[in-house]
Parts: structure tokens; sequence; C-alpha cells
């Protein structure tokens, strides 16, 4: 083990057992993710703004994996907007 | 399994709004956007991919690149076919580019699992039950892990069980055993949510609180 004992264990329980309280679906997940880390980057309450966003990322690691994959290329972005032919 | 808070939002940015123009405008003005678009997503993609190529040492360079591009078109039309279903509640390019990083995640997850065995079956129940090697091992956590493990075998449905044991146990991504059993991330959560329920739900009938072993270290995924 890589980690303290105890904190491993807690790990597999965390893993077994999951979130506790109401979660969004993946579906509902994906729907609200850009929202969700655009206001995280505003520096605003994201998870009160969409209940259950973080008790799901906290569950599924294959969506908090996307999760943090768009907070940092939008954050990598920074202020920069993409090119439009308005 | 919640519902989505109803806060109001605005409607879409400038520059949105002139996405979504010219990706509805016909002919040539439509074209000219999806090549923008696409190269947006590509780009996308490969930042994705980057962010795993260290995870996956044995995928090389070309063929990383070449999901990227499948990620990208794949994206693309993806976007195209739900352009109303952008509701304006970020900028336009941050709601494109989940789609692109998903398909390269997903791509990526698969290519590294291809021609690989995903174990179903508790076979790496060890994991659990085998932790009498350490000696800070304590009797709280031994209890509770036992009874998670006993649980596991007598409450759960094979279906769950399989599940809950290949991606929580075994570190099978959700998004590979999706694409073996011919089935959906959502719908595989689903079975690991329900399964999970079940084994809070026995323990907490069996006067089991673990809520003590999470709570002080306050573990978060890698």
């Amino acid at each position: 083990m890589s980690e303290t004992p105890r904190r491993d264990q807690a790990r597999l329980v965390k893993r077994l057992l999951g979130p506790a309280g109401p979660e969004l679906s993946c579906e509902e997940c994906f729907e609200q993710l850009d929202r969700y880390v655009e206001l995280e980057l505003a520096g605003a309450d994201a998870g009160a703004a969409i209940p259950g966003m973080g008790a799901h990322l906290e569950g599924c690691s294959a969506c908090d994996e996307d999760h943090r994959s768009l907070r940092a290329l939008v954050e990598a972005e920074g202020t920069s907007s993409p090119q439009t032919d308005a | 399994m919640s519902e989505r808070s109803e806060a109001r939002v605005p409607g879409p940015d400038s520059e949105s709004r002139a996405w979504l123009l010219s990706l509805r405008a016909p002919g040539p003005r439509r074209e000219e956007a999806s090549r923008r678009l696409r190269d947006l997503l590509l780009r996308a993609a490969r930042f994705e991919i980057n962010r795993r190529r260290g995870s996956h040492p044995h995928l090389r360079g070309g063929d990383l690149d070449d999901l990227a591009h499948q990620a990208a078109n794949d994206a693309l039309l993806a976007i195209l076919g739900k352009l109303d279903g952008y509701r304006g509640e970020s900028r336009f390019t941050t709601w494109a580019y989940k789609f692109a990083l998903l398909e390269a995640a997903v791509k990526v997850r698969r290519r590294a699992w291809q021609g690989r065995e995903v174990p179903l079956e508790p076979e790496h129940w060890s994991v659990i039950a085998g932790r009498e090697d350490s000696p800070a091992r304590e009797a709280e956590s031994h209890e509770l892990l036992d009874s998670i493990g006993a649980a596991i075998e007598t409450e759960l449905t094979a279906h769950q069980r399989e599940v809950l044991v290949a991606v929580a146990l075994n570190d099978v991504p959700i998004d590979v055993l999706a694409e073996r059993l011919n089935t959906t991330r959502g719908a595989l959560y689903k079975t690991i949510h329900d399964a999970r329920k079940k084994l809070r739900s026995h323990l907490a009938d069996a006067g089991l609180g673990f809520e003590a072993v999470l709570e002080p270290t306050r573990v978060t995924e890698s």
C-alpha cells in the first residue's frame, strides 16, 4: 500500500460505499458540467447552484476526470476568446 | 437522482450567439464555422490526450493523434446534432469542449484496455480480505471492511456485484466495462449507485457506522 493503511482503507470504503446523499446521474452531470465549471472558475458556489453535482463527482471517477479536464482546459484558455465570424 | 437547480441563468453571450448563427447558417458559412469548430475540438482532444499520456506510456504518439482526430470528428457530429440542446448557460466553446474531452477520454481508456480481460469476479477480494498484514490496521476498519465484503456477497445481485467489484475494486474504467457489457456509463453508474445504497442500508441496519472511517481522512479520488 502506498499510503497509510488507515487512509488506504478509508479510500476503499469510500469507493465501495460512495457518497452520501442525493447525487446527479452521469447524464445529468454531463448536461451541467460546462455550467458547473464556469461557476467554479468565476468563484461562485457551484455546488449550491447545482445540487448533487459535487456528490456525483465524488462517486464517479470517470465524470470527475471529465470535470477536472474541462476545468483545466477552460482555465488554461484564460480569458482568451475563440474566434468567431461575428 | 436529484432535481436540478432552477436558478436564473443569462442567455448566450455575443460570441456564443455568433457560433450558433454560423453553425445554423446555410452553405459555405456553416461549412467554415464547422471547420473552425473542429479545429477547436481537435485542440481540446489533444489537450485531454496529453493529460493522459503519462498514464498510458505504451500508447504511441501516432496512435494517440489518430485518437484525437477521431474524438474531434465524433464530437463535431454530436455537437451539430445537439445544437438545440445548448441553452447558453456557459460559453458555447465550454459547452462544446466537454464533448471533445469526453470522446477523447473514452477512446484513450478503451484503447488502453484493448485486448485485456476485464475482471468481473471478486478474484481480487484479497484487496479487502487480505489486510491482516498491516500492523496499523484498526479493529474498527477491520470490522467494517469485513462487513462490506460479506454484504457484497449476500446483499447484491450478481450484476450489481460484478459491476461494483470491477469498477470500485478492480479499477476497470466504467466506459471500458460499458463497452464490454454493451451498455452505457450512465446505466452502469446507476447499478453502482443502487448497490452502494443497499450496502449502506445493510450496514446501518447492522449498526455499523462508516462515517467515522471516512470523515477523519477526507479522502479524495485522484
